[in-house]
Parts: structure tokens; C-alpha cells; sequence
């Protein structure tokens, strides 16, 4: 396994060495010993900064036959009758990795009378969908889809398995990944696969401050769990492909401490995440009135309004309209923000969307880093003038 | 019932950046705070204290200076507090966190109900929980938003998912991670400051764990690794329009137009 020396002997300025290490992982002990504690993240960036005193040394692996593990699998998620859309977005990565090592696509179902969404699944291109239907799995519980995940992972062996980051597959994936004493790494936002089949995840980490490029090179299966809106789902397809497989499991297995008392719907309000088209107020705006002419932009586009976390806490809007690392990760086809700063936090949950218009009136502003298209402009200027020269362009169409 | 909460350490800001050339972290100043969602966690314990008699343990695992939150915890009107800390525990990820955490909670005693964040603001995977639940072989909940009700052999919780709420009563023991809807934190008391000033802090160290084989914990114990960090990918191809209001109205009404919105 790897591990960091310190050469003790090369060390000449003992506070300057502390302070490379940006997690304050590095201290002396009593005994004048430089060690590592337990704060150490394994970044290397002291191996990177001081080599003379940090040595990364690599002893032997633990070997896994990675031979053994064939299969890129997706975790199929759904409720009540609907398959998460997440799901479709990861059979589409699945393949794409799938193809470039040679391996199969499949997908994992569980539930209880879901003949009929596992007949959804093979519209988009999978290779082999495995179902269990059992009565015990109508209600989420924890330890009975535990149980069925594992049952599946030792009868099939994937060697990568992708789950949506829904509040299942966040539950369901740790639990499953430890079972299994294997790497998980969440909310990736790229994924590709080496010709060994080493899976390479790059996620956002410290709020989407840093990437980190993370892979699993000793372990087998190799976990990632992914949000909506990450990756593009695959076009459904009009023929059925793949095939559907019955599985089973014994009723022991689906013992659970857990009883589902009673399911209550939300309200159900349209979310943010399905949009194609987003307008967003941040705090530009001075007060609650001010939103009209946002609701108003949004109406003549079709759009929805969400917002950023300053508004949210001043009251003025559901706090599920709120984009970013605390909030919904939106992907839409065109978001227009309205005096935002863009903060890294608000940034990491809108980056991929696919156009970016951003007003902003102070040139520097962090927001135009992304924005495919910045306007340096006061938004009590452009929104009422944009939705008055769309109602006149609309009048002569 | 002993309730535990697993608390952490993390930066006091999020503003890191990154060195482009070298891949240096930048942290501006090096303060630390509570893991903001760790104090719902304790607030949640503090509560069900308040309701029915409890014992209320916090555990963190991190460097020695990860004793502040403990202290923390305690002006917040925890009982008893445990820092796992030992340099076999570096470069723990996931995994190897979550299982020296269920080693640690199994040397501090009996417990019924373990409260954890949801997430924290550093790792930020919302994993840690139910991996520790796994190591410790009990049933748990995530994304739990209300507690109905503690009984005296289960505790009935409302878990969040996207469209729905399920209430569940779960068996205890059992490990639930909460959300920020659950409560509102109070501050820590100057009064238990006080009190609690030279209440002492257990350190428990690797010696001191059941499991002694050194490839479970740390970088040893971690199957995911870091190959490198970098800066997020700034968008290059941007187009920067000034003028007077009404002509950036105009120009991005026709461009809008253009992109077929109107
Ligand atoms: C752990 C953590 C998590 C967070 N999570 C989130 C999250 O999920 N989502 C989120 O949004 N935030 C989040 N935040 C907060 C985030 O850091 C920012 O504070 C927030 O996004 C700022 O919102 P804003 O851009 O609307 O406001 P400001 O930063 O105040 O920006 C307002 C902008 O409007 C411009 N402006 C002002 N007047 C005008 C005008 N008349 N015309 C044009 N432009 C004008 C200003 O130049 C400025 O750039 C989080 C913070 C932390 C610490
Ligand atoms: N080092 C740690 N010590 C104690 N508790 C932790 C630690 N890391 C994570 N946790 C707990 O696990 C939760 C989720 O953390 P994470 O998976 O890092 O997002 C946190 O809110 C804490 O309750």
C-alpha cells in the first residue's frame, strides 16, 4: 500500500514544512518526530512541494483480479411507476465506457409489480436488465435493497456500478460500496474508463472550490454515484432491446427492522432540475416587488424562476428554488442570470448548463467566468426593456 | 438511551482556491469550525435529551486540535466526548473513516440511536453514515427531516425523498443522518462553557480499538485514492457585451431570438 515518508534528516525549517500542508496534517511529536495525523487527506501536495522530505512509496497491492469483474452496471431508480431520469442519463455513460473496454450494460431493478418499468428500461440501449420483483421491496428499506444489491453484485460481478445521487441511491450506495469493503466516490462529474477498466472520477470537492481526479485501482466493484443533469440521457429508442432477467432472492434475506408507517406526497411542484429554461434572481434585486419583472421575463420565455441562497434565507422564495451546492443541480438549455455574483457554491450547481446569459453590472463579476454570453448592465435597466421588446417582437410574428 | 453524534472538524471557510501551476491548496487563514451540519445533529440529540431521559455522546475522528468541536459540543449540552486521533488514521477516505468511526463508537459503550450531518462542507459525500451503519450492522435512515416520536424499542422518523415523505419506525439501535429542516441549532451556552470548561476529552487511538490490523484504517484501509486536485475548468469561449441598457436589451433580445426563445 502507499504511504508518505518523512525524511527526517532533510528537514531544515521545521515551521515552514508544517505549513505546506494545507490541512494542517503535518506536526512534530514530542519527540521532535515530524509525523502525518490523521487530518491527512493523501493529496501529496507536500510529496509535490518538498520532495527532499516527503517520499510517497507504493509497496505492493492488494491484487484483485480485475479479470473476474466484467460489466458496467446502472442502478435503476424509481417511484411509484416512474424511473428516475437519472437513470437513462448513466445507461447513456454506462455504454459509452461499456463499449471502450468491451463489456456489457446492465441494469439493476428492484421493486415489487414493476414488470412494466423494466419494460421502460429497454428503450435506451442496455444490454441485460436483471429484476427483482418481490413484495418485500415495495417501500424503500434499507436492509432488504442492501441485501438484493448484493446478491446481485456476487452472481454478476460488475466492475463499475453507477448509481443517481437521489436520496436512495445516497443511502443505498455507501451501504452497498462498505458491504463490499470498496471504493464509492459521490456526485462525479466525469467519468471515463481506462483500458484496464480502472474507472476515473473526477468530483468537486471543498463546495466545488477544487476537482479531484479519484480512482479505485485495487477494489473491485468500483462505485460512483452521480446527480441528475450530470450526463445526457441516451434518445429513447422506438424497438426494444436487450433482454429482461427474472432473479431471485430468498425471503430471509429481506428481513428488516424497518416498517414503512405511511408514504406522504409533497405538494408536487414542478422542480427546477426539469426545466429547459431558467431565469434567476440573486441579490441584485432590493426588494420583493422587484421579482415582477423576473416573473415576468420568465412567463414570455416559458421559463422557470429560481433563485440563489441569499434570497431564500431573506424569505422571499421556496427555498427549492434554489440553484447550487446547497441546493438543485440544474442542467437546463438556456439560464439567464439576473445580478448574481457567482459564487462558487451557486456556480457548481448550474456550470453544465448548456447556454449561460449572465447580467451583471460590475465587469469583474466571478458569474462571467461561465456565462457563455456576460452583459456588463444594471438589471433594473435590461429586464423590463427585454420583456417589453419580446412582447413587441411576439405582436409582429 | 445513550444517543451518540459523529461530529467533524472542517475548514472554517470554503473559499479555498487552488494553484493553478503547482496544484497548491490556498486556504486564507487556517481557522476551523464545526461542520455546520454536524450542529443540527447535536441539536437534534440535545432535544430528545430534553424529551427523555438520554446520555449524549459525541465522537469526532481528526488531528488533536479536532478536540475544539468537541468542546463545542459540550457548551451545546452533550455529556461526553471521545476524539479518535491517531496517525494510522491519515489519509482515511470514506471507507476507512466510517469504519475507524465504528471501531471508536464501539469502544465508547453501549448506544441506541447514532445522529450523524448529513454531509460535511469539506468531503461533502453524505456517505460516512450509512457506511458506519453497515460496519456496525444496524439498520439506518438518511435524509431524516422530523422524529415523531422515540419509543422505547424504536424510534419512528420521517426521511425525505424527492416527492414523498416516508415515515418509518425503525428498530434501535439504529443511525440516522438529519437534515438542516429538522431543527433550528441553538448557540452554545455561556453557562455550559463554564461548567463544562475542564470537562476532559477521551482520546481513543489505534491501541486502543478491537481491530488492531493496521490495512484496515488510514490510506491503507482507503480502496478510492487521490491521483491529483486541480481548479475547476474555467469557460473560455465568453462574449462580453457593454453599452447603454437599452441597446444590451436589444442585442440580447435578438439573441434570444437568434437561439429560437422567441
Ligand atoms: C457551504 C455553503 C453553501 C452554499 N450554498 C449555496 C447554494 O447552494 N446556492 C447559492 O446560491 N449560494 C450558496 N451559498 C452562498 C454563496 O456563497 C453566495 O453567498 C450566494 O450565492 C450569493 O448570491 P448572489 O449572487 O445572489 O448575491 P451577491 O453575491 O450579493 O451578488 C449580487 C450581484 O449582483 C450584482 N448587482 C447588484 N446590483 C445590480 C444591478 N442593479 N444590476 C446588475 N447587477 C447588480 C452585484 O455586482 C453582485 O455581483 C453557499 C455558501 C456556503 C458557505
Ligand atoms: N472525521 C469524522 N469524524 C466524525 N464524524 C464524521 C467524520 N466525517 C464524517 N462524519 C459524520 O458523517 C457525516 C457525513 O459526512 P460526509 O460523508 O463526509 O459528508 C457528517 O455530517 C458527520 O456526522
Amino acid at each position: 500500500m502507499a504511504k508518505i515518508i518523512v525524511h527526517q534528516d532533510k528537514i531544515k525549517d521545521r515551521e515552514a514544512t508544517i505549513k505546506v500542508c494545507p490541512f494542517d496534517a503535518l506536526e512534530f511529536e514530542s519527540n521532535d518526530e515530524l509525523i502525518l495525523n490523521a487530518a491527512c487527506k493523501m493529496c501529496k501536495i507536500c510529496v509535490k512541494r518538498l520532495p527532499d522530505i516527503f517520499e510517497y512509496v507504493e509497496d505492493v497491492a492488494p491484487s484483485v483480479n480485475k479479470d473476474e469483474w466484467r460489466g458496467v452496471t446502472v442502478y435503476i431508480d424509481h417511484i411509484e411507476g416512474d424511473i428516475h431520469p437519472v437513470s437513462f442519463e448513466l445507461i447513456g455513460k454506462a455504454r459509452k465506457m461499456a463499449d471502450k473496454i468491451g463489456h456489457p450494460v446492465h441494469c439493476l431493478l428492484m421493486g415489487s409489480n414493476i414488470s412494466e418499468i423494466a419494460e421502460q428500461v429497454l428503450h435506451y440501449g442496455a444490454d441485460e436488465v436483471f429484476v427483482y420483483d418481490k413484495p418485500q421491496l415495495h417501500d424503500f428499506r434499507i436492509e432488504p435493497y442492501t441485501a438484493v444489491f448484493e446478491d446481485y453484485i456476487n452472481k454478476n460481478k460488475p466492475t463499475i456500478v453507477l448509481v443517481g445521487g437521489t436520496t436512495v441511491g445516497r443511502s443505498l450506495a455507501p451501504r452497498i460500496a462498505a458491504r463490499f469493503r470498496t471504493g464509492l466516490t459521490a456526485d462525479c462529474t466525469t467519468l471515463d474508463v481506462q483500458e484496464n477498466t480502472d474507472l476515473d472520477q473526477i468530483r468537486p470537492a471543498f463546495g466545488g472550490n477544487i476537482m479531484a481526479h479519484i480512482h479505485t485501482p485495487n477494489h473491485r466493484p468500483q462505485f460512483a454515484t452521480v446527480r441528475y443533469k450530470i450526463f445526457d440521457a441516451p434518445e429513447r429508442t422506438k424497438e426494444k432491446s436487450g433482454k429482461l432477467t427474472l432473479c431471485d432472492i430468498v425471503d430471509e434475506k429481506l428481513d428488516s427492522k424497518i416498517k414503512v408507517i405511511e408514504i406522504k406526497k409533497k405538494e408536487k411542484v414542478k422542480s427546477i432540475e426539469d426545466a429547459d429554461v431558467i431565469v434567476v434572481a440573486g441579490r441584485a434585486f432590493k426588494k420583493e416587488d422587484d421579482l415582477k419583472m423576473v416573473y415576468d421575463l420568465a412567463d414570455e420565455l416559458g421559463a422557470m424562476v429560481a433563485t440563489t441562497r441569499p434570497l431564500i434565507e431573506a424569505g422571499w422564495m421556496d427555498a427549492r428554488l434554489q440553484i447550487g451546492l446547497s441546493g438543485r443541480t440544474v442542467k437546463p438549455k438556456l439560464i439567464i442570470t439576473c445580478g448574481v455574483s457567482g459564487a462558487i457554491q451557486f456556480v457548481a450547481g448550474m456550470n453544465n448548463s448548456d447556454m449561460i446569459i449572465s447580467i451583471n453590472e460590475d465587469p469583474k463579476a466571478q458569474i462571467f467566468d461561465v456565462a457563455h454570453y456576460a452583459i456588463v448592465g444594471n438589471i433594473y435597466e435590461i429586464i423590463p426593456d427585454l420583456v417589453a421588446q419580446i412582447k413587441e417582437m411576439k405582436k409582429e410574428q | 438511551m445513550n444517543i451518540t453524534v459523529c461530529i467533524k472538524q472542517v475548514p472554517g471557510t470554503a473559499e479555498v482556491e487552488i494553484d493553478e501551476k503547482t496544484g497548491v491548496l490556498i486556504r486564507d487563514g487556517i481557522d476551523s469550525k464545526m461542520n455546520p451540519y454536524d450542529l443540527y445533529a447535536i441539536e437534534t440529540a440535545v432535544r430528545l435529551k430534553e424529551d427523555k431521559q438520554a446520555e449524549i455522546s459525541v465522537i469526532t475522528m481528526g488531528p488533536p486540535q479536532a478536540e475544539a468541536v468537541i468542546k463545542e459540543a459540550y457548551m451545546m449540552g452533550a455529556d461526553k466526548g471521545c476524539l479518535l486521533t491517531d496517525r494510522k488514521f491519515a489519509g482515511a477516505d470514506v471507507l476507512a473513516t466510517a469504519y475507524a468511526l465504528s471501531q471508536g463508537i464501539t469502544q465508547m459503550g453501549k448506544y441506541d440511536l447514532i445522529i450523524c450531518g448529513k454531509m460535511t462542507t469539506d468531503g461533502d459525500t453524505a456517505q460516512v453514515g450509512p457506511e458506519i451503519a453497515e460496519y456496525l450492522n444496524i439498520p439506518h435512515v438518511a435524509n431524516v427531516r422530523k422524529i415523531h416520536k422515540i419509543c422505547d424499542k424504536s424510534v419512528i422518523v420521517e426521511m425525505n425523498m424527492a416527492e414523498s415523505v416516508e415515515i418509518q419506525e425503525v428498530l434501535l439501535p439504529c443511525l440516522i443522518t438529519v437534515e438542516k429542516d429538522i431543527c433550528q441549532p441553538r448557540l452554545p451556552s455561556f453557562k455550559l462553557k463554564m461548567k463544562t470548561s475542564d470537562r476532559p476529552v477521551r482520546r481513543i487511538t489505534f491501541n486502543d480499538l478491537d481491530d488492531k490490523n493496521v490495512m484496515h484504517y488510514g490510506l491503507n484501509g482507503s480502496p478510492t485514492q487521490v491521483l491529483k486536485i486541480f481548479p475547476p475548468p474555467a469557460n473560455t469561449t465568453n462574449e462580453k457585451w457593454e453599452g447603454r441598457g437599452d441597446e444590451l436589451s436589444k442585442k440580447l433580445a435578438d439573441k434570444l431570438h437568434e437561439l429560437k426563445y422567441i
